[in-house]
């Protein structure tokens, strides 16, 4: 009797169970956020011109390489659905891609690296079963956002929300996701830590959507290559092409025949990746506390930096694109270039700078929360026993993030600007870019004040520096579009910042910014010191 | 003079009292054994020597400091193991020794190496890829290989096969013999018979047995096996007689050590062929504590 797959439907029960607060709010979230967005366009374009001028917007090849190709000009007045497809779709596929890698990142090797796939292996129960229950949990959770999804917006009775266009639009985001869910289960195999993983797979998610965002500007062949690619191209309640959906899920099972091959043929707790041999000494750079803190992020720190200088230097390789296209275009230039002094092209940037610095925010934030996870691993214990004051440790995760942000602005600056150097006629200076990048640093770092906060004050809630990052980025993104109230708006930290080059910095608000940053470090670093440390 | 001084230790985690009112005095050149079933409290004490958690109430002073205001001045002096140590995986055993012993600011080189060849570690491999007892050597290294005074061993030889656990031991004795303190909680209660002079046993947050292995064994009973030339009569409704057991002519029993003199007595008059006694291992005193833990559980219904 073939027991391959034994005893899956036990182990199905079990990591449902053990993921069931993740799923949940994932699938929450994205539905929630998908509905209100879309329930709110139709009062957001009343009318044709409103349209027409939202068209052009969308076409300028920034907004392509952010958001995908779109639709032709006569397309956006048909349905207010094109609008949102092409400005929710792909954010929130990227979206419903990170929930797929974290969920089976978590139930394949994580799992494994913690011993508990050895002791399900230990109990009659086959050796392929808990790869495959994790793959049919994931595949769940898919097809139930996909329904959930296109159901919710069906019903909400827009025109040109059809039946068949509302379900291929959540089936967009259900097999884009498994997708990735295919990789990382792939990647589970061979990188022989969690960690690797998932680094790997967000390499992949990362690289998809610059071959995507280069491709949809310039080459179309390039985009091919981008599985994000195909997510653009279904033409969702216009042509209503199954192409991509259909391509997406064949790609997602030939990974997975390949995962399964590679998972049934490799020992447990291997990989198949090479691990190297180490130093025997420890450089006295890690030898100091700000030096072990730096080295235990180092690959992390790398990668975002790597990761923001191209997503900088991709937004600047189609300046040159948008310059020309305003320079071209008598009807954008007449709506959009009332505002001050600086040229659209500018206006544009300072939106760009504002969601990628959010972006930046996230591995800052991280950094700090490190310490946490160092301390529920039982490691800040090795600091604590020895003669470290918590005083030096917490210390040096907080400059770490500092330090941070500052980089990763920077970085970003050079990025957008070395592309636009050489892309644009008419070049933008490096000073002017680099100050609209750094004029986010306040915000960044009251963002690290709260996390310190909550570390030193209420470790067991620290996930609330996700909720209000995810507030933020909802606020910058969407906050206008669904009319949020003025007060609501400015409870995100983001909204004091001037959006540079066009606005006026004030220095008052600056200020204001900066103190609130150190009170909630100064508060954050006393509780530190006051509170039972577990491990 | 006294290395550690705790006195009337508390500490509450919101209504649960992990620890109630312990004291404990260590000496200079002592080797102090903890011991106490699982969750009783050990890791919890040593957290607060370490000045990791706040005591509710009481007084801890190691060294005359206080362990919680004075943490990292203590600690120059302290090595640490704990019973499960977690490393930093993309590091490797050698690099993390070296940390260890910056962090604590006087580490010797030479005894780095000798340890790691005494412990037979290979350094060079990341800690991710270690089992279990080779990550506890690397905080055994570090810890032995510190010049510390005082010496906080929590459980430190899980996973350690025999001839490992024998290094460890001598480690331990050659601290002592440099005039050292240690503190070593574990479960290996042969290993504490074998190092501790004194002895602490803790149950449900509270100290319930404090004293040299000898003044425990005093508290407690012997073993005797006896084969006489009569057959012994009525013995077991004698005073401070337990647990008789006939077997091969031979009749084993435990007695307490306070009735020794007067069963002894009796015994010589049925003409003793072979009496053999053993003294009671630190185990027969634990489990004997450990099922006297035991009344809050309701039994066989006869309480209300």
């Amino acid at each position: 009797m073939n027991t391959t797959f034994k005893g899956t439907s036990h182990l199905i029960k079990i990591i449902t169970r053990g993921h069931r607060f993740q799923i949940s709010a994932w699938l929450f979230g994205i539905v929630v956020v998908s509905i209100a967005v879309a329930s709110s366009y139709q009062s957001v374009y009343q009318n044709d011109s409103d349209k027409q001028a939202f068209a052009l917007t969308m076409q300028n090849p920034a907004m392509v390489a952010m958001l995908g190709p779109g639709y032709e000009t006569e397309d956006y007045l048909i349905t207010v659905g094109t609008q949102f497809a092409h400005e929710m779709l792909l954010f929130t596929v990227i979206a419903v891609a990170i929930m797929n890698i974290l969920l089976i990142g978590s139930s394949t090797r994580t799992d494994e690296e913690t011993g508990r796939i050895e002791v399900v292996r230990s109990l009659p129960i086959g050796r392929l079963s808990y790869l495959a229950a994790s793959i049919i949990v994931i595949a769940i959770v898919n097809l139930l956002l996909t329904l959930v999804t296109g159901l919710g917006i069906f019903v909400l009775n827009i025109d040109g929300f059809t039946f068949e266009s509302s379900i291929l639009y959540g089936s967009i985001l259900g097999s884009s996701g498994f997708v990735f869910g295919a990789i990382t289960a792939l990647f589970a195999q061979l990188s022989d830590t969690s960690r690797g993983t998932k680094g790997l797979t967000f390499g992949v998610l990362i690289t998809s959507y610059l071959l995507r965002a280069v491709g949809d500007v310039g080459s179309e062949h390039l985009a091919f290559i981008s599985p994000l690619g195909w997510t653009v191209r279904t033409g969702v309640f216009i042509d209503n092409n199954w192409w991509p959906i259909i391509t997406l899920i064949i790609f997602s099972v030939i990974l997975l025949v390949l995962t399964f091959y590679l998972n049934s043929i490799r020992d447990l707790d291997a990989g198949f990746l090479p691990n190297r041999i180490g130093k025997n000494h420890a450089s006295s750079f890690i030898k100091t506390t700000f030096g072990l803190v730096y080295q235990l992020q180092k690959v992390k720190v790398i990668a975002w930096s790597i990761g923001i200088f191209t997503l900088g230097a991709t937004f600047g390789a189609v300046m040159g694109d948008m310059e020309k296209y305003f320079t071209d275009n008598e009807f954008v230039q007449m709506i959009l270039s009332q505002v001050g002094d600086f040229s659209i092209t500018e206006q544009f940037l300072s939106m760009l700078i504002g969601i990628m610095s959010l972006i930046s925010t996230i591995p800052v934030i991280m950094t700090i929360l490190k310490l946490k996870s160092e301390e529920n691993s039982n490691r800040t214990e090795h600091f604590y026993s020895r003669a470290v004051s918590r005083n030096s440790v917490l210390g040096s995760f907080t400059l770490l993030a500092i330090i941070e942000s500052i980089i990763y602005l920077i970085l970003l600056a050079f990025g957008l600007w070395m592309a636009a150097t050489i892309m644009m006629e008419d070049s933008i200076s490096f000073v002017t870019i680099v100050q609209s990048t750094l004029v986010h640093l306040p915000a960044m770092w009251v963002m690290i004040g709260i996390t310190v906060f909550l570390i030193g004050n209420v470790p067991k809630g620290l996930n609330v520096i996700w909720i209000y990052y995810a507030f933020c980025y909802i606020v910058v993104y969407v906050g206008g579009m669904l009319k949020f109230p003025d007060w609501v708006m400015n409870l995100s930290i983001f909204e004091a910042i001037p959006k540079l080059p066009g606005e006026e910095v004030e220095v008052i608000a600056y200020v204001m910014l900066f103190v609130l940053s150190v009170i909630f470090l100064l508060v954050g670093f006393i509780g530190y010191n006051k509170r039972d440390i577990y491990g | 003079m006294s290395l550690v001084e705790v006195k009337g230790l508390t500490k509450k985690f919101g209504n649960f009292t992990a620890l109630n009112s312990i004291n404990m005095t260590i000496k200079e050149g002592e080797i102090y054994g903890f011991i106490g079933p699982n969750g009783a409290g050990k890791s919890t004490t040593i957290r607060i020597l370490l000045g990791m958690l706040k005591a509710t109430s009481g007084e801890v002073k190691i060294f005359g400091k206080d362990a919680w205001n004075d943490a990292v001045e203590i600690h120059k002096q302290i090595a640490y193991v704990p019973g499960d140590a977690n490393l930093w995986p993309n590091l490797t055993g050698g690099e993390v020794i070296d940390i260890f012993l910056k962090m604590r600011g006087n580490g010797n080189k030479n005894k780095r190496n000798e340890l790691i060849e005494r412990f037979n570690l290979d350094p060079t491999k990341k800690c991710r890829a270690y089992s279990k007892g080779n990550r506890q050597k690397i905080a055994l290294i570090a810890a032995f290989a510190s010049e510390a005074k005082f010496y906080i061993l929590d459980e430190p030889t899980s996973g350690l096969d025999p001839l490992m656990e024998k290094t460890f031991q001598q480690c331990v004795l050659e601290v002592k013999d440099e005039g050292k303190s240690v503190l070593l909680s574990s479960h290996i209660l042969s290993e504490i018979e074998k190092l501790c002079e004194k002895i602490s046993i803790i149950r449900e947050g509270a100290i319930i047995e404090t004293g040299t292995l000898n003044e425990m064994r005093h508290l407690t009973r012997t073993n005797l096996v006896v084969k006489s030339k009569q057959p012994l009569q009525s013995i077991e409704n004698m005073k401070g007689i337990h647990n008789v057991v006939v077997q091969n002519g031979e009749t084993s029993f435990q007695i307490d050590s306070e009735e020794m003199d007067a069963v002894i007595k009796y015994l010589s008059e049925y003409g003793i062929l072979k009496l053999e006694s053993t003294p009671p291992t630190l185990e027969d005193i634990f489990l004997r504590h450990y099922e006297n833990s035991k009344p809050s559980v309701p039994s066989g219904g006869s309480n209300p």
